[in-house]
């Protein structure tokens, strides 16, 4: 039988592996992406199952309010990520220390 | 079956994750991250949430994912060179990993999310519509918060056109306001010709 655990152990583990995506591909900005939408993936999927087991179906209303500004994330960052690009040939975070932060 | 189902995806979801954060190559992530969200989108037709599995592949797979493939395509980069610090990055990256999905766990697993608070619930009726629902939310009492998610999009579009928009100079093209207002006498210019004298009679 699959309880409310399994699908919020499958979400923490999906964040967990997204979240060591983000310490291992340093460099790369568009894995980086990839790896903020994981984690969107697995919160996703815990109000899911919340709404699932809660017998709400407002959680499944966030997840559509999630999806969409994910979708205009993606947009704006990959707008980004080509001009910066095409302003500095490269997409090495290491590279971008313009602002000395 | 239920069980085995999600196991099967969800395993698909792990592995696929993985190999998303460890392979070299962008594409391929693209490509994998494209397989994690058929598996989920697989979970939540288990969880009863058929709308949103639908538009997790529609939107995220066939749009968003598509500009991911787009943007690694276009872009000229070198590989090699965002790879360095791979490996030394990974203990930490694992330590870090394993300690958040430890806590998580000490959560998620004890009794406060166990069978007896969170029974699992019954399935629904085989004419139960989950669109039909969403909608009936979505339009009344998330309406404003729906409205909110049009604007979001709205300026998602005009920031990313805004930021790729590119005016070269030495381009050829139209324009179209010119081409409005211009009148007749700006483009035509009536002169009066003489009339050709003839200077040799024409055989007949």
């Amino acid at each position: 039988m699959i309880t409310l655990s399994h699908f919020l152990i499958l979400g923490a583990i999906l964040f967990s592996i997204s979240l060591a995506g983000i310490f291992i591909n340093r460099k790369n900005i568009i894995i980086l992406l990839m790896c903020v939408e994981l984690m969107l993936l697995a919160v996703n999927t815990n109000f899911i199952a919340f709404s699932h087991f809660l017998g709400d179906s407002s959680g499944q209303v966030f997840v559509f309010f999630i999806l969409t500004v994910a979708a205009a994330e993606a947009a704006i960052g990959l707008a980004i990520l080509v001009v910066l690009f095409r302003n500095k040939r490269t997409i090495n975070v290491e590279d971008l220390d313009t602002l000395k932060g | 079956m239920e069980t085995f189902v999600f196991y099967l995806f969800s395993g698909f979801m792990v592995i696929s994750a993985l190999m998303v954060i460890t392979v070299h190559n962008p594409v391929r992530a693209a490509f994998f991250l494209v397989l994690t969200f058929f598996a989920a989108a697989a979970v939540w037709l288990l969880l009863e949430a058929e709308f949103l599995a639908v538009i997790l592949i529609i939107v995220y797979v066939g749009a968003v994912m598509v500009l991911f493939l787009f943007v690694v395509m276009m872009l000229d980069v070198n590989i090699a060179e965002l790879k360095r610090g791979f490996v030394k990055n990974l203990p930490l990256a694992i330590v870090v990993a394993l300690a958040m999905f430890a806590a998580i766990y000490f959560v998620v697993s004890g009794e406060h999310f166990s069978v007896e608070k969170f029974a699992v619930p019954a399935r629904h009726a085989a004419d139960y519509s989950n669109i039909s629902e969403l909608g009936q939310l979505l339009y009344t009492e998330y309406v404003y918060s729906f409205e909110i998610a049009a604007v979001i999009l709205l300026v998602g579009i005009v920031a990313a056109i805004s930021l790729t928009l590119r005016r070269r100079p030495n381009t050829r093209h139209q324009k179209i306001e010119d081409q409005v207002a211009v009148k007749s006498a700006d483009r035509l210019r009536v002169v009066k010709v003489e009339s050709h004298k003839r200077k040799y009679e024409v055989k007949k």
